[in-house]
């Protein structure tokens, strides 16, 4: 059944200045325009070399553990009691979730380019530890700047990031979450670019980060397509579902099925505590057309133009704007765009673990609670493919709090005191 | 039908107040301060002492949630002011009341998102109805900048200024240099803002190395905040941009009452070296 007219693919392609139709763009200081031209010609000259991707391959294989395992989850379909629900197993690669796809690459081409620094943000930490491990595992050196709400509450990926020879910067400015940390790296990298890459962990940003992101994540979504023809005799599902962050893992996951006229591409952002701004991170719900690190996209902001504070339970969804191409998918009725709130994935996330003994990551909890509302009203040999994108086990602090906050009535935690809490008061960082 | 075709020599304020400074066979002075720092109400007097110091152009600084441009001192300077109640609206309508009566050009320097937010037709016309000399938008290189905001200011006659930097190729300087109006500017450091000990001893030969290819006035900034820096950069720029110690120097005193006569005495001099 076809739910969709796909775009024509040199539609889907951004042009020369890394426009989306009029998403996208490079809106950076003029310091950083020659490093930025200088990165997309390094790209361009090395996914097309053989040498460099057959290096990326044979460590996403041998060192990250891909391909991943597409698992069809039949407890949870059983549960809902609808559609066929797979899970595409990101949260089994190295580290622990989707980012080393992208991180792996960009350290290897900044090694290829001779640099000898890198610095990321971080928001979960999730990309900030992947880096990190990249880093290591290429002998370069690695800052990772995170916000000091986010280092409180994901403090054992900090711990992790140190272990892995990573120095961890703490920013104190703003909202101390993803978006600060994305603000000082960009600072940081404006003096350093000339041996310093600056690992963007998702597809926004100056061109060419949102192409190049998107590329390094793309074997999620080609991946799925090959395992979900042989586990369910289809390569297209009815529904794919990605939370969305920034985007990067529902990006790699859509990009398969952009031409699939059949398949219907749900992105789920961060509903958080509610529909007022400052509460949330729903972008397509609650956001404008702005200018932010580097792109013009959506952006969660007042009528000043002044970006404001967001909130989600989750840290890695935790941010103001989303990727550009997004912003065009959706535009063009490519994407679905909805939104889970923080109770709703805190809900997911023990559904997933109780039904079928996987804790997903807080943020992937958010695409699971979407399925959780669909699958129920879909045929049993209908097709909901997810992108499990992290594992859950950073989460399980927050989780505890956020239970033990909640009261009773709360699954599993009621008893725990009320110590903890989702807010930045009595942080202990 | 390039977008680079070639300009004019400065026209306008801008032009005139470099004109002037050219004829008395010395450098500009372009003081930069965020607008609502420490307070909406303050800002006035503080830009009255900017002139009465000896500015030759005024840069106000738009107060930004998020500015990846500002070393720590313009950071804070920004949260203050948005603390305080500054956005963009707040900054035209001091730059309307004041502007004639301060007597010297106003150059807005802001991020491109709340002159986006606005939208650049709406903007271009209230910038050019406050009356707002020029505009810098940090964020925003010519390769955007001419798509979107160029036109509309151009239109309205409001100068664009655009960045010049050390990393700037032969072919990004021309572009910069056929997109501004007014001067361009070069920044003296590939850094965020802030002040610094040194000035980078190929600087000279940087600015000379733009001069050679543009026409307008090369204003040179970053890293500048002492006498003897401004005297060092006035050899070789037609204009001197200090930002971050003045910057400074009202958030040290923003308690005192005699915070305006104090920056007056400041901005005298760092402009003592260009009128030797």
């Amino acid at each position: 059944m076809k739910v969709r007219t796909p775009l024509a693919a040199d539609a889907l392609a951004p042009d020369e200045g890394g426009r989306y139709g009029v998403y996208g763009g490079r809106y950076a200081p003029e310091t950083l325009m020659a490093p930025l031209e200088e990165l997309s010609r390094a790209y361009d000259r090395l996914r097309r070399k053989r040498s460099f991707t057959r290096r990326l391959r044979h460590l996403l294989e041998h060192y990250v553990g891909r391909p991943t395992p597409l698992y069809f989850a039949e407890r949870l379909t059983e549960q809902l009691g609808g559609a066929r629900i797979y899970l595409k197993r990101e949260d089994l690669l190295h580290t622990g979730a989707h980012k080393i796809n992208n991180a792996l690459g960009q350290v290897l081409l900044a090694r290829e380019m001779g640099k000898t620094r890198i610095i990321a943000e971080t928001g979960a930490g999730q990309h900030g530890v992947a880096t990190a491990t990249a880093a290591a595992l290429l002998g370069l050196d690695c800052v990772v700047y995170m916000g000091e709400e986010d280092m409180r509450r994901q403090r054992l990926n900090v711990y992790r990031m140190q272990l892995l020879g990573a120095e961890v910067v703490a920013v104190d400015a703003g909202s101390q979450t993803l978006k600060d940390a994305i603000n000082e790296a960009f600072r940081d990298w404006v003096a350093s670019f000339a041996d310093t890459h600056y690992v963007l962990g998702t597809v926004t940003g100056p061109e060419p980060y949102p192409r190049m992101v998107r590329q390094f994540h793309s074997v999620i979504g080609a991946e799925a397509r090959r395992q979900l023809r042989r586990l369910a005799g289809t390569a297209d599902p009815d529904v794919a579902v990605a939370c969305v962050g920034g985007g990067s893992n529902a990006m790699g996951l859509f990009s398969a099925f952009l031409d699939r006229p059949d398949v219907l591409l749900v992105g789920v952002e961060a509903g958080g505590r509610g529909p007022d701004l400052g509460d949330h991170a729903a972008r397509f719900a609650g956001g404008t057309l702005g200018v932010l690190h580097g792109a013009r996209t959506l952006v969660l902001q007042d009528e000043e133009g002044q970006v404001v504070g967001t909130h989600s339970v989750s840290a890695g969804l935790d941010y103001p704007a989303v990727g550009p191409e997004h912003v065009f998918l959706h535009e063009h009725g490519q994407i679905e765009f909805t939104s889970a709130t923080d109770q709703e994935a805190i809900d997911a996330f023990h559904l997933l673990s109780a039904t079928e003994g996987i804790l997903p990551a807080l943020e992937s909890a958010h695409a699971i609670a979407e399925v959780e509302r669909r699958a129920p009203g879909m045929d049993g040999d209908q097709v909901i493919l997810v992108n499990l994108s992290g594992r859950g086990d950073k989460d399980v602090e927050s989780v505890l709090e956020y239970d033990a906050a909640s009261g009773p009535g709360a699954p599993t935690f009621s008893s725990a005191s009320g110590s903890g809490s989702g807010s930045a008061e009595g942080d202990d960082r | 039908m390039s977008p680079l075709r070639k300009r004019p020599a400065p026209r306008g304020a801008i032009g005139a107040a470099f004109s002037r400074c050219s004829q008395g066979k010395r450098s500009a002075f372009i003081p930069f301060l965020v607008a609502g720092d420490p307070s909406l109400e303050a800002t006035p007097d503080l830009l009255r002492a900017l002139v009465a110091g000896g500015a030759d152009v005024i840069e106000l600084g738009v107060a930004f949630s998020d500015p990846i441009a500002d070393g720590p001192t313009i950071q804070r300077a920004s949260h203050r002011a948005l603390v305080a109640g500054s956005s963009l609206s707040a900054v035209l309508g001091i730059v309307e009341r004041h502007r004639e009566e301060l007597g010297v050009p106003i150059v807005l320097f802001t991020y491109y998102n709340p002159v986006h937010a606005r939208g650049v037709e709406v903007f271009a016309a209230q910038a050019a109805d406050s009356g707002v000399d020029g505009v810098l938008c940090v964020d925003l290189p010519p390769d955007e900048g001419l798509l979107e905001l160029q036109p509309a200011l151009e239109e309205r006659g409001v100068d664009s200024i655009y960045l010049i930097a050390a990393t700037s190729t032969r072919e990004r300087i021309d572009r910069a240099a056929a997109s501004s109006n007014g001067f361009v500017y070069y920044t003296a450091r590939s850094d965020v803002t802030g002040e610094r000990d040194d000035l980078i001893p190929t600087l000279a030969r940087e600015v000379r190395r733009v001069r050679r290819r543009v026409r307008l006035p090369v204003a040179v900034g970053f890293g500048i905040s002492t006498p003897e820096q401004v005297g060092e950069v006035a050899r070789v720029a037609h204009g001197v941009v200090v930002g971050s110690s003045l910057v400074r120097l009202v958030e040290e005193n923003a308690a005192e009452a005699d915070l305006a006569a104090r920056l007056e005495r400041r901005v005298g001099e760092l402009t003592a070296p260009l009128l030797r």
